[in-house]
């Protein structure tokens, strides 16, 4: 039953995978980014990472794609790019050799180490958690971490997020005549 | 021999997330739309955090997991920054591609 999950799951992923490459259409790549994370998903259930793969369907298939449309709508960018013409020759070939060899290479070295002994790790009180209760144990272990040991971090990534909604106000609005932007500040215009 | 393949390991785990970040990195290599080129680093993303969660189940460690949470949040803010500045160049040049880039250096 899990082979036939992983089978079914690593076939959407790697379809979706192909497809955000080789499709020509911005909103194709886009809808076939939708079934790679929707694969990912699965994946993480499979791995017993519940609130994971809840996130990820909530922020990336809901969130990020969604802004992806959003953008190319927006834009008006969605005609299909030829992909025939390629200036630059020899980029398709070295970029093929370059991707084989990547996956040689990262393959061979987890070909090879898969017989390596796990580290004894201490069975820390989050790991205890999730094997007493299975049916939220994993979010009680994920929250226990979260808010004990990297609670600096995720107040952290709040400032980020901040930072990251301002920056991009500022960067995508359309600035009323006259007044004073970044861009003739910076003498560009 | 059927009994061998019966049950996905980790190192199947590991593998996918190879191939996936391979794939993301030659469509990074090859595109030319901006916007395809975030979506391939999207992909290579997700092949980390595959990594990430089949290694927190095989070492029992929890962090793992905690990790992939941030990563998914620095990853949101990334698209949010990264689409704001190909909106804004868009709206100056359309069609313009990842070539046309190098004009923002000064």
């Amino acid at each position: 039953m899990e082979l036939f999950v992983f089978v079914v799951a690593a076939a959407m992923v790697l379809g979706g995978a192909v497809g955000v490459v080789v499709r020509s259409h911005p909103v194709h790549a886009a809808l076939s980014l939708v079934l790679t994370l929707f694969g990912v998903a699965v994946l993480f259930i499979a791995q017993d990472a519940h609130f994971l793969a809840a996130v990820q369907v909530i922020v990336y298939a809901g969130a990020i794609v969604v802004l992806f449309l959003f953008v190319i709508m927006l834009l008006g960018v969605d005609n299909a790019e030829d992909l025939h013409v390629e200036p630059f020759k020899v980029q398709r070939p070295v970029a093929s050799v370059v991707g084989a060899g990547l996956m040689v290479l990262i393959g061979t070295a987890i070909i090879v180490s898969r017989k390596a002994a796990v580290p004894p790790s201490p069975q820390s009180q989050a790991v205890q958690d999730a094997a007493l209760d299975p049916h939220d144990g994993n979010i009680k272990a994920l929250a226990r971490d979260l808010f004990s040991d990297h609670v600096l971090a995720f107040e952290l990534t709040s400032v980020l997020l901040v930072i990251a909604v301002v920056a991009t106000v500022l960067l995508a609005r359309k600035p009323r005549p006259g007044e004073l932007t970044v861009e003739s500040k910076a003498g560009g215009r | 021999m059927t009994a061998a393949f019966a049950t996905p390991t980790t190192t199947w785990y590991l593998l996918l997330g190879a191939v996936l970040f391979s794939i993301g990195v030659v469509g990074v290599m090859v595109r030319r739309n901006p916007l395809v080129l975030f979506m391939c680093v999207e992909l290579m993303l997700n092949a980390v955090n595959l990594t990430f969660v089949a290694l927190a189940r095989r070492m029992g460690d929890i962090g793992g997991q905690t990790t992939v949470f941030f990563v998914m949040v620095v990853a949101a803010a990334e698209v949010v920054v990264g689409l704001g500045i190909v909106v804004a160049i868009l709206r100056r040049q359309p069609n313009a591609t990842t070539d046309d880039m190098a004009e923002l250096k000064g």
